[in-house]
């Protein structure tokens, strides 16, 4: 039987080796051509210094997370180590066992590249407390420490912490988004218990947004809470919603929902938006100039009659569970950049039937919106629609 | 036959049917078909020009007809049409 070293020395005569030079090059002039580059240390040597854009997959579970990090086998992908032996191994596996047709392994490891002066980054980390709560997380490939330090570092803003508002808020609390606003002028009624499950029997007669407060830091102290008891509207929207990343729409009336629309298009900040009735809901992301807005998907409201959200009607109580946590998912999926959001889709729910329909939303060339520069949109056309005053007057 | 699914706003004028069943060559024959089977549907579906309201999204399979052939785009037996109003409920 051969010793370590020979093996090793072997492994690194079967596969090609690339030095760091060349990977330097790849990485300095911007496009990396599809390249993949993995370190496949361990955990506390890739926290302490890795090659900037470097996916960590360590060789120790190299078998059954590389295809995370590196979907296509046809790829070129560089391996690197502290020294070059181990990612030589780890090349050699990924060619002979599993396929890959371009798997290198850069010689010297970080230790080499690090003597030529090449830039490493320095990941920033998180606290014993953080690492155990975010665990989960951090072992789904599509997330992991990058994208946890994004949840933190992200505002999201919830319209509403009632039925859609409350799923939302608890799960994005939980999965550690930094900040959380929140918008409702409500307090909490007996009758909001059937669905709003952030509130409690305790909490009756409070504003929703403190009962919302009490409900995060009971799940995750450590989420910021900015709390508008106020009502949405043409006077505020600008201020309230400007530096947030994401807007959780679960408002209520059309009138808002064209008035946010707007006012996000403007300020090209995406919306995951619900809505439901009875048993069904409606789910999409309207991520302004890169899909369609609400108003290439509906340029007008229905009138009244047909527009049932203006009066009281019934709701199944867990429906807004469904979709007000799809929306954490989308919300999420945006944050951290994985996966392919609902952005010029439809998502339609119909708990009887129990079906997901998936339907295509194309952005309208002639949008009053969206077809426009951002700049030119003004206050004054901010939440208008043509029958506006006659829609408002009929729903009363 | 195709299947014309009906949105919660709608059901009160089909009797409750989630799901109409209508015989038609193209999207207006079935919509047509529908307000012949269930009349209250009509004025929601069409204005007094005979064309679809604009506040009345209508797809056939996952595609909305206004950027296929509209009324006049052509219907398979097994296709299924999804009517959609816009909603608002959130609380």
């Amino acid at each position: 039987m051969p010793s370590g070293a020979e093996l090793i020395k072997k492994a690194k005569e079967q596969i090609t080796e690339v030095d760091p030079r060349e990977v330097h090059d790849l990485l300095s002039n911007g496009h990396r051509n599809g390249t993949v580059l993995v370190d496949c240390r361990e955990e506390h040597e890739f926290e302490e210094a890795h090659l900037p854009g470097a996916v960590h997959v360590p060789r120790g579970h190299l078998e059954s997370r590389i295809e995370g990090a590196a979907r296509d086998k046809s790829e070129r992908v560089i391996v690197y180590c502290a020294s070059g032996s181990r990612s030589a191994l780890a090349a050699k596996t990924l060619i002979e066992e599993l396929g890959y047709e371009r798997a290198e392994s850069m010689t010297g490891g970080i230790t080499l590249w690090k003597d030529r002066g090449y830039e490493v980054e320095t990941p920033r980390r998180l606290t014993p407390e953080q690492r155990e709560r975010y665990s989960r997380h951090l072992l789904v490939p599509e997330i992991g420490l990058e994208g946890q330090l994004k949840l933190l570092d992200a505002k999201v803003l919830l319209l509403g912490a009632g039925g859609l508002g409350a799923p939302t808020s608890l799960y994005l609390a939980a999965a550690g988004v930094g900040t959380l606003g929140i918008v409702d002028d409500d307090v909490v009624d007996l009758s909001n218990l059937q669905r709003q499950v952030i509130h409690t029997v305790d909490r009756i007669g409070t504003p929703k947004v403190d009962s919302a407060e009490q409900a995060i830091a009971d799940i995750n102290p450590g989420i910021e809470v900015v709390k508008y008891q106020t009502r949405l509207d043409a006077s505020n929207i600008m201020e309230i919603i400007d530096g947030y990343d994401v807007i959780v729409d679960g408002v209520d009336n059309f009138p808002t929902r064209y008035l946010l629309n707007d006012a996000t298009v403007r300020l090209k900040i995406p919306v995951v938006s619900a809505s439901i009735l009875g048993f069904d809901g409606q789910l999409s992301v309207f991520a302004p100039y890169d899909g369609p807005c609400y108003r290439c998907l509906y340029p007008t409201p229905p009138p009244a009659e047909l527009a049932p959200s203006c009066g009281a009607n019934g709701v199944l109580g867990a429906l807004p569970g469904v979709m007000g946590v799809l929306q954490a998912i989308e919300v999420v999926k945006l944050i951290t950049g994985s996966g392919e959001p609902l952005i010029g889709r439809l998502l339609l729910y119909e708990a009887l039937s129990t079906s997901f329909t998936d339907l295509k939303v194309r952005r309208d060339p002639e949008c009053p919106i969206c077809s426009r520069d951002p700049e030119s949109i003004s206050d004054d056309e901010m939440g208008v629609f043509p029958d506006y005053e006659q829609f408002c007057a009929a729903a009363g | 036959m195709s299947t014309i699914r009906i949105p919660p706003v709608l059901r009160a004028s089909t009797g409750g049917e989630r799901e109409v069943a209508a015989e038609g060559a193209d999207v207006g024959e079935l919509l047509r078909a529908l307000a012949a089977a269930h009349p209250a549907t009509e004025s929601q579906l069409f204005g007094d020009d005979g064309t679809l309201n604009r506040y009345v999204n209508v797809y056939l399979n996952d595609e909305d007809v206004r950027v296929l052939n509209g009324l006049d785009t052509a219907v398979k037996a097994d296709d299924t049409l999804v009517i959609l109003p816009a909603m608002a409920g959130g609380a």
